[in-house]
């Protein structure tokens, strides 16, 4: 566990210096090409609608790229999205005579409206749910666009949409629409390293480390997936617009599968691979139109391209690219922190940082916590302690909100968190590290770290992206890990990526930490290495409560000692007469 | 009163093919904590090649065992095809690639045959017998004796005998079972080849009554879906009452609200379970587990 230390201190080094603006003003630029270039260049009108639908497609799979890369939820329902947002510019400007923007507005707020009711239906159950919901809504949307005529006009489809007046001519709406890909693009892309996207990526990666860092994870995951409705019902606005004539069959269940591919092909994670993905599925159907005379081929070539893509090429074309990129950004070093980290844990309440009163977890007749009392002292090392199945990771898991207390009371700090979702225990004050290590395994230990610091709450760190990195940094360097910041979690061995856990609570600022058998898995030379920054933690004065089966760590570092035996607390007091208490002996060794 | 009782024994008999598919379901489920989104497309494959069986001038039994065996053999390839390289994944990739899979099969069938309905003859020369007030299909009261056939043979299969109770290790804890000595993966094989037929068994009973469509296996999977969610995800019990009772819902929906939302009743239903009882009329599991 021994990194090369970095705690010497260096002169504070200049993060990030440049705004934002300008760091990505290349991007702008590029795009205003792109702009300038659809604005003036002179297709023929084959080559424009190729365009003007991989263009309005591609927004569609930006939705998809926020839904199923950044957050890993399913949708099979964007065609359906994509539908609604072209119905109502394809209804609104033709029977209703409503102005386009309107329409594009109405549209966009309809699918996100669709968007959020499904998600809260369904994003609490299991991914599978979703699946097959999305599915039922997309049969649904087109059971109606048939068969609703006095709204739809059924089957014949809506004729002669209108444009707005300020792009009536095809060039100019191209360039229009163009611009809105890269206005979209930039968000979704810029939108995985906001605090919003962070959040989905910790979700995709790990939901329960998500809930214990501060992450609402039903929240993050509606806004991921009415985000994804919205983009699809922008996109297909602007398609009705484009093409002027909509009909069912151009948003069935056969299109939604068409989008989910071209995510898919291209890289569900990044925006830049949704976009070589739609180019390339609508470049090459059109190359390889003879596919199109028998009815059914495409589309099976389509359902092998899902099965293949998902089996040798996970990641998309651009994971490639994505992937070459991560291994360079891991030989570089994050600049080191500008100053030691600093723990202030917040004291609202008195003496007691943690009173626990009663507390039971019963599953069914089984008793794993009954009726138990803790009472955590502010400052020093509190520990948990009890021979297998005696209850105590049952206790944590009840103390951090993944399990639902059956009875009793829990105060943490002057705050009643007995009925809180996890995500609000750790806002009030609550950091914990697990036994079997949940880090975000997508993401570096330094993006790690910062979901530690972004918790809601944190006094500690200052606003703004660099404060963020400059926080996490602290904690990473604390941790003794500093100087390998951009590596993936994967390239780090056991030990440090239980320090990682350990750097992603203090982050936090916690009033209280939870450590779950930190030294589960150590080696004895690692075992003192942990026992040392123990110490460091409790110098400034945060209060921790500690599981772990490890005697001599725990009868070293813990000043107060709690023994749990089948659920029921055995002994409570000062550790060396706990540890002597006969009780506790015979508990651990039997009794004669 | 009549149409009541005419309406709930054709929503019976509808019903009981959504428990057939939804049997699958469950069973592959259970087995590898995946849903198999082509399970529908079996019955499709499976009333085809019962299609294309009579137009080689076999006999209707002999067609249906040839169809059949050529389920058995299409759950073999799907197991190693789909399945079995992303089995150490997590359920999204397998997810995915079964809804590719079931995009592959629809669509080859598509271009193999042609966009037209085949119709497929019932088992039976007598189109039906009129019992008192009510009509009974033939199709039906083969299709609901099946189905209560299967329901009796699964539950002795599972509970008696020595492969049911591997099967049965091998869902509820693979790495336990496989230190026991049972072969985790041919459990599975075993598992796929099960739901195939069972679900190639369903679509050769309901061609008859519908016509042998592509589209009919996206539609009998996507319901049978909604009555594993209906009855309680991953209990077996629970797929067949909510099977039956989505049949009946259906049918007595089209009656009575309107004929071409038919296929709508069953999603209406399904999502307002997910609100209100999202663990359905047998409450097992939600929420993924940790």
């Amino acid at each position: 566990m021994s990194a090369p230390s970095d705690n010497m201190p260096i002169p504070a080094p200049a993060i990030h210096s440049k705004p934002l603006f300008v760091r990505h003003l290349p991007y702008f630029i590029g795009a205003a090409i792109l702009v300038a270039l659809a604005a003036t260049m002179r297709f023929d009108g084959y080559v424009h609608n190729i365009l003007l639908q991989a263009t309005t497609f591609s927004i569609a799979v930006f939705g998809l790229s926020v839904v199923l890369g950044l957050c890993g939820q399913i949708n099979l329902a964007q065609a359906a999205f994509f539908g609604l947002g072209a119905y109502a510019v394809g209804i609104g400007t033709t029977d209703l005579h409503v102005s386009f923007w309107l329409c594009l507005l109405g549209g966009c707020l309809i699918s996100l409206l669709a968007g959020a009711f499904l998600g809260m239906s369904t994003l609490r159950l299991g991914g599978h749910y979703l699946a097959m919901v999305t599915i039922s809504f997309q049969q649904i949307v087109t059971l109606v666009m048939i068969n609703a005529i006095w709204l739809t006009h059924g089957p014949d489809g809506v004729p002669n949409i209108k444009r707005p007046e300020l792009f009536q001519s095809s060039q100019s709406y191209l360039a229009f629409c163009v611009a809105m890909l890269a206005i979209v693009g930039y968000l979704v892309w810029h939108l995985a390293d906001t605090k919003l996207g962070r959040a989905m990526r910790a979700v995709r990666d790990n939901e329960l480390a998500a809930g214990v860092n501060g992450i609402d994870v039903f929240r993050t995951k509606i806004y991921a997936f009415a985000l994804c409705a919205l983009l699809g019902g922008l996109a297909g606005g602007l398609f009705a617009g484009g093409f002027a004539y909509v009909s069912p069959d151009q948003f069935s269940f056969a299109e939604s599968i068409v989008f989910l591919t071209m995510s898919l092909l291209g890289g569900v994670a990044s925006p830049i691979g949704s976009a070589i993905g739609t180019g390339l599925l609508i470049l090459i159907p059109e190359w390889l139109r003879f596919l199109k005379s028998v009815p059914g081929l495409y589309l099976a070539i389509y359902g092998l391209f899902v099965i293949l893509i998902i089996r040798f090429m996970p990641d998309g074309i651009w994971g490639f690219v994505a992937d070459a990129f991560t291994r360079w950004r891991a030989k570089t070093k994050a600049p080191p922190a500008a100053s030691a980290l600093l723990l202030k844990p917040a004291t609202v309440g008195g003496d007691t940082v943690l009173e626990v009163t009663g507390l039971s977890k019963h599953f069914g007749g089984l008793k794993a916590v009954d009726g138990v009392d803790i009472a955590v002292k502010r400052g020093g090392v509190h520990a948990l302690i009890g021979p297998n199945g005696s209850g105590k990771t049952t206790t944590l898991n009840v103390l951090s909100g993944l399990y639902e207390a059956t009875a009793g009371k829990i105060v943490l700090d002057g705050t009643d968190i007995t009925h809180m979702p996890p995500h609000q225990r750790t806002a009030a004050g609550l950091g914990r590290t697990f036994q079997n290590i949940r880090l975000f395994r997508s993401m570096t230990a330094l993006e790690n770290v910062e979901i530690g610091a972004e918790r809601p709450g944190n006094t500690m760190v200052g606003k703004g992206d660099d404060a963020l990195t400059e926080r996490a940094m602290e904690a990473l360097t604390f941790v003794g890990l500093g100087s390998r910041a951009n590596e993936l979690i994967s390239s780090f061995s056991y030990g440090h990526q239980r320090l990682i856990e350990i750097a992603r609570a203090l982050a936090s600022n916690p009033t209280l930490l939870l450590l779950d058998e930190p030294a589960a898995g150590l080696n004895s030379t690692e075992k003192l290495e942990l026992h040392e920054l123990l110490k460091r933690i409790a110098a400034q004065g945060l209060t921790i409560l500690i599981i772990d089966h490890d005697m001599t760590l725990v009868s070293e570092a813990a000043q107060h000692i709690t023994v749990l035996n089948f659920g029921r607390r055995i002994a409570d007091g000062e550790s060396m007469a706990v540890l002597r208490h006969p009780d506790v002996v015979s508990a651990y060794l039997g009794s004669e | 009163m009549d149409l009541v009782l005419q309406l709930l024994f054709t929503g019976i008999g509808i019903g009981a093919v959504y428990a057939l598919v939804a049997l699958g379901f469950v069973l592959i489920f259970r087995a590898t904590n995946v849903v198999n989104f082509a399970q529908g497309e079996f019955s499709m494959v499976a009333a085809y090649l019962m299609v294309v069986a009579i137009e080689f001038g076999l006999p209707y039994w002999a067609a249906f065992l040839v169809a059949l065996a050529g389920m058995a053999l299409l759950g073999v390839i799907f197991n190693l095809g789909v399945y079995y390289p992303l089995r150490h994944r997590t359920y999204l990739p397998v997810i995915i690639a079964t809804i590719g899979a079931s995009i592959l099969l629809a669509n080859s069938v598509l271009a193999i045959y042609g966009p037209q309905p085949q119709v497929l003859e019932g088992w039976f020369e007598t189109p039906g017998i009129q019992l008192g007030p009510i009509y009974l299909d033939s199709q039906y009261l083969l299709i609901i004796g099946v189905t209560i056939c299967l329901v009796i043979f699964n539950f002795w299969f599972f509970e008696k005998t020595l492969l049911g109770k591997k099967l049965q290790a091998t869902s509820q804890d693979k790495e336990m079972a496989s230190l026991l000595g049972i072969s985790v993966s041919t459990m599975i094989m075993i598992t796929f080849i099960y739901s195939a037929v069972l679900g190639g068994l369903a679509g050769i009973l309901v061609a008859p009554v519908l016509f042998v469509s592509i589209q009919m296996g996206s539609t009998i999977a996507l319901k049978a879906f909604a009555a594993t969610i209906i009855g309680g995800f991953g209990d077996v019990a629970g797929a067949i009452i909510g099977g039956l009772a989505l049949g009946v819902i259906e049918t007595f929906g089209a009656a009575y609200i309107s004929v071409p939302y038919k296929d709508g009743f069953a999603f209406l239903v399904l999502i307002a379970f997910l609100i209100f009882r999202p663990q359905g009329i047998f409450g097992e599991r939600v929420a993924e587990k940790a």
